[in-house]
């Protein structure tokens, strides 16, 4: 496997556009999330399998030079901690996780409360940690020697 | 729903060739499709949230099996099938069939769920939560726990994987 | 009940190929098409027959809905059968680099 460079031109330049359709696809999916089927967790691993399509057109050093090892850690425990603070928080209403913003009217973007604000966490969470996951797996290099036979 | 039972055929069917096959790419493919067949089975049990989830799900975790397959090369299983093994499984296979069969058939027929508690979820999802999903209500309102249980597991899964690894690498920055 | 019945011989499968099979990453195959049989049974468990998709609609009332239960904990399920597959992928590497082979019984016989 090349892995300095990545894959052919022509990979290359369809990727640029493909990555943007699916990160656009897997937010769609996470917004909708209490109207139509989806929620947090379809939408974050469509988003790491789009960090992961950029990893594998462009090679391991290209992709890593925008997304610092640092940053995705970070991301990930904000996504946790984000979904924890939104339970304690519900104790503002006397129980813990208790939906406490309004409810609005259904079959609205912005109704159903912390429903939404916790689909975010959770697809922050899912979408950093897996795609954590794959660069620990494609960083492992395995020398390739003679096999004994 | 004769649909349903030719595509578990189907399934079944794609995981012996996963299991008897010696090239390693090959079963994690065969595997792939066992995982494609049980989209479309969730799909016909109209459960679209699981399909979509179940779909990407399966992509990543071929990703990932290819990952633990490329560069190595290994030698075919040249173990005979030993005839012990393979009668202990028949065995056990029996044993396992005969009693699944005494418990399967004490559960409701298939289509007429009892339902106590999906009911109430049904009824009352609109008012209480002002979702639309009940699903999504379920696993964000009415049960938010098992989802907070659920991503304390996959945060202790990111960190096992990282944790197993960097030793690795570690080594070989020295090594070289 | 037959599907049922079929369900049980993928998780039987899926069980076989996880204790007889020598190889590390067959036993990782043989892991997940058990949790694959039994994901399917637990919602074929739910299903009621004619019944709708659990999402609400707005121009009509559904009346026949099958069981949302099993169906959110077996949401939760598959994403953490993908947390434990790269967990098992990851310890199966690393035995890779330490003993350059995948077969379990040169692994018993070469120690440290």
């Amino acid at each position: 496997m090349k892995e300095t460079s990545g894959m052919s031109l022509i990979v290359k330049r369809v990727t640029r556009i493909s990555v943007s359709l699916i990160f656009l696809y897997g937010v769609y999916i996470l917004l909708h999330g209490h109207i139509t089927p989806g929620g947090g967790f379809a939408g974050g691993v469509i988003i790491a399998l789009s960090f992961i399509h950029l990893v594998l057109a462009f090679g391991r050093e290209a992709a890593f030079k925008r997304l610092s090892h640092e940053f995705i850690s970070l991301a990930e425990s904000a996504g946790g901690l984000m979904f924890l603070i939104i339970a304690v928080l519900g104790f503002s209403g006397g129980f813990f996780f208790l939906n406490f913003l309004r409810h609005g009217t259904p079959f609205e973007l912005f109704s159903s409360g912390t429903i939404i604000l916790c689909n975010i966490a959770i697809f922050i969470k899912v979408g950093a940690g897996l795609f954590a996951i794959f660069i620990a797996l494609a960083m492992l290099r395995i020398p390739i020697e003679q096999e004994k036979g | 729903m004769i649909e349903l039972h030719v595509i578990l055929v189907l399934m079944i069917a794609a995981s012996i060739v996963a299991m008897e096959i010696e090239d390693l790419l090959s079963s994690v493919i065969a595997l792939g499709a066992v995982g494609f067949g049980l989209t479309l089975e969730f799909l016909l049990l109209k459960a679209p949230d699981l399909a979509i989830t179940q779909l990407v799900v399966e992509i990543l975790s071929v990703i990932i099996l290819i990952r633990a397959t490329v560069g190595v090369k290994l030698p075919a299983e040249r173990i005979k099938a030993r005839i012990g093994y393979f009668a202990f499984a028949v065995v056990f296979a029996g044993v396992f069939l005969f009693f699944a069969h005494k418990a399967v058939v004490q559960l409701p027929p298939f289509g007429e769920p009892i339902m106590k508690i999906g009911r109430e979820y049904i009824a009352s999802a609109m008012e209480r939560t002002g979702a639309v999903n009940i699903v999504s209500a379920i696993i964000l309102d009415f049960r938010g726990y098992d989802t907070l249980g659920e991503a304390s597991i996959l945060f202790t899964s990111v960190i096992g994987v990282l944790a197993v690894l960097r030793a690795a690498g570690k080594k070989k920055g020295k090594a070289q | 009940m037959s599907l049922y019945l079929l369900c049980l011989i993928l998780f039987l499968i899926g069980i076989y190929c996880l204790l007889v099979k020598k190889n590390l990453v067959k036993k990782i195959i043989g892991f997940g098409i058990a949790e694959y049989a039994v994901n399917l049974f637990f919602i074929l468990l739910g299903y009621r027959a004619g019944g709708e998709a659990p999402i609400l609609d707005k121009h009509e009332a559904l009346t026949n809905i099958v069981d949302p239960l099993p169906q959110a904990l077996i949401l939760t399920s598959i994403v953490i059968g993908l947390g434990v597959t790269a967990l098992m992928v990851a310890i199966v590497l690393r035995i890779y680099d330490k003993y350059r082979t995948f077969d379990i019984n040169e692994i018993k016989k070469l120690k440290g």
